[in-house]
């Protein structure tokens, strides 16, 4: 295996001074989701750190996730392209096409034999080999031999993850997830539609400095970041709470910004980290913006129900009771989560 | 404003997600003055509505020290009305915000001159007298 350099030679080449040092460990301990008392750690480890090499592949997929990545501000997707991780083979961001993108994978591949990360955003199409194809090769047999030796895959997006938007019912192409494909890797699922762009970062980071990979949920999602509901971190709980909901899009409630859990707001049931690290920089999230969680980042959330259909659908006949549930806000939230989860669980076991 | 009990409960709009950090605080402030140990409150891991990181911002408001790191990035290390208590924003080279936190202690570290940067200096230093 080739020689990399460490990230801390890296930054020290290009002049960076240890407090600028200080400051990259304290941003990279935010990513991590890792209290701020472990800088001095990740200090040390980032230090010696040797840049992995990654390989990004694209299947069945809109480019969502892509888009998201380059949007990364802490750290810029340049100055983890340059600093941290040796990004050897990414269809939109390499200039290299055709014959010449396909000698860089190989040769990542044989330099960084067993050592590489394998990045995936896209499902696979089993239906028929020729649904997809890149440089006439099908997306499966590109994906069986890249991972062939690769340290571990990171499946990039709720297509990569669960079978996403392609996997959709009637599921035209037999879209699937990476997951049941690869089975004798270590597979790390990073949903959402797209996932947040530091939480993609964040799992790069984790492999980088400390060379392992994050602790899992029993869906392989980072526990750091899909570890606790959107509702349990949303800053309108407090509202849910009362009892005070938003019963159309320009009532009273919506301008007031009252809990969307009436226009179907999938928060309860949905892990992920939008409510704290948000997104554009930090900038709002979906029901800051005044719209309900679609719960991107489950299984099958595409065929979840409707959008705006409220998770107590079924357990509570009209607004009236909805309300009166809510004052004793935290029992409907374990009413409201069981029923999202039966849901879910009943198109796992269908799906 | 002065102290903490100057904040009341009233005062406190929005979501009711700043009373519980300036209620941490507090505790920190206490920990610094007994055992000496400092805090770190990572911001980015904390719910926060519109207008509420502002109103925690406008409610610490602004002490005697402020301090500019340029590395990476620009970096704004202020400390707060309540002494002890530093506010500190690292931003990216794109002037994009990559952290907020809030520092309870007497000097945040990053202020500190570092060994690795001092024992260059001390080359470069040197280096320019022919040493």
């Amino acid at each position: 295996m080739k020689r990399t350099p460490t990230v801390g030679e890296v930054l020290q080449a290009k002049g960076v001074s240890r407090r600028g040092f200080l400051k990259y460990c304290a941003t990279t301990a935010s990513i991590l989701a890792l209290p701020p008392s472990m800088i001095p750690r990740i200090a040390e480890a980032i230090e010696n750190a040797r840049r992995p090499s990654v390989i990004w592949l694209s299947f069945q997929e809109c480019t969502g996730c892509t888009e998201s990545l380059t949007r990364s501000a802490s750290p810029t997707v340049e100055g983890l392209i340059f600093d941290a991780i040796s990004l050897d083979y990414h269809h939109t961001l390499q200039a290299a096409a055709g014959d010449q993108a396909e000698a860089a994978r190989h040769a990542a591949m044989e330099e960084n034999d067993g050592g590489y990360l394998v990045l995936v955003d896209g499902s696979i199409p089993l239906g028929n080999p020729g649904f997809s194809t890149i440089a006439g090769i099908s997306n499966v047999d590109m994906l069986k031999e890249t991972v062939a030796g690769a340290a571990a895959v990171v499946s990039i997006g709720s297509c990569a993850a669960f079978g996403g938007i392609p996997g959709a019912d009637p599921n035209p192409t037999g879209a699937v997830s990476v997951g049941e494909l690869v089975t004798d890797k270590p597979v790390i699922n990073v949903p959402g539609c797209p996932p947040i762009p530091m939480v993609m970062t964040a799992v790069l980071t984790q492999f980088l400095t400390f060379g392992t990979l994050p602790e899992l949920d029993k869906l392989g999602r980072p526990l750091a970041f899909y570890g606790k509901t959107i509702h349990d971190r949303c800053y309108r709980r407090p509202f849910y709470e009362q009892g005070k909901f938003a019963e159309s899009f320009d009532d009273k409630g919506a301008k007031a910004g009252w809990c969307l859990f009436k226009l179907g707001c999938k928060g309860p049931m949905t892990y992920n980290a939008c409510a704290t690290t948000k997104w554009n920089s930090g900038t709002s999230f979906p029901i800051e913006s005044g719209h309900p969680c679609l719960g991107c980042s489950e299984p099958g959330f595409w065929d979840l129900g409707g959008f705006y259909e409220p998770l107590s659908t079924g357990n509570f006949d009209s607004g009236e009771k909805l309300a009166g549930a809510a004052v004793a806000g935290v029992a409907l939230g374990v009413a409201a989560a069981a029923a999202g989860r039966r849901r879910q669980a009943k198109f796992t076991k269908e799906g | 404003m002065t102290s903490l009990e100057g904040i009341q409960a009233a005062a406190f709009p929005f979501h009711g997600n700043v009373r519980p950090i300036l209620n941490e605080v507090t505790h920190a402030l206490d920990r610094l003055l007994e055992t000496g140990e400092a805090t770190v409150i990572d911001l980015a891991g904390l719910p926060f509505g519109p207008g509420e990181l502002e109103y925690l911002e406008a409610s610490l408001g602004t002490g005697e020290l402020s301090a500019t790191l340029d590395a990476l990035g620009t970096s704004c290390i202020r400390e707060t009305a309540f002494p002890g208590v530093w506010w500190l924003e690292h931003r990216n080279a794109l002037d994009e915000v990559v952290g907020r936190y809030l520092e309870i202690t007497r000097t945040p570290e990053i202020l500190s001159s570092q060994e690795a940067d001092i024992v260059a200096g001390r080359a470069r230093l040197g280096d320019q007298l022919g040493n």
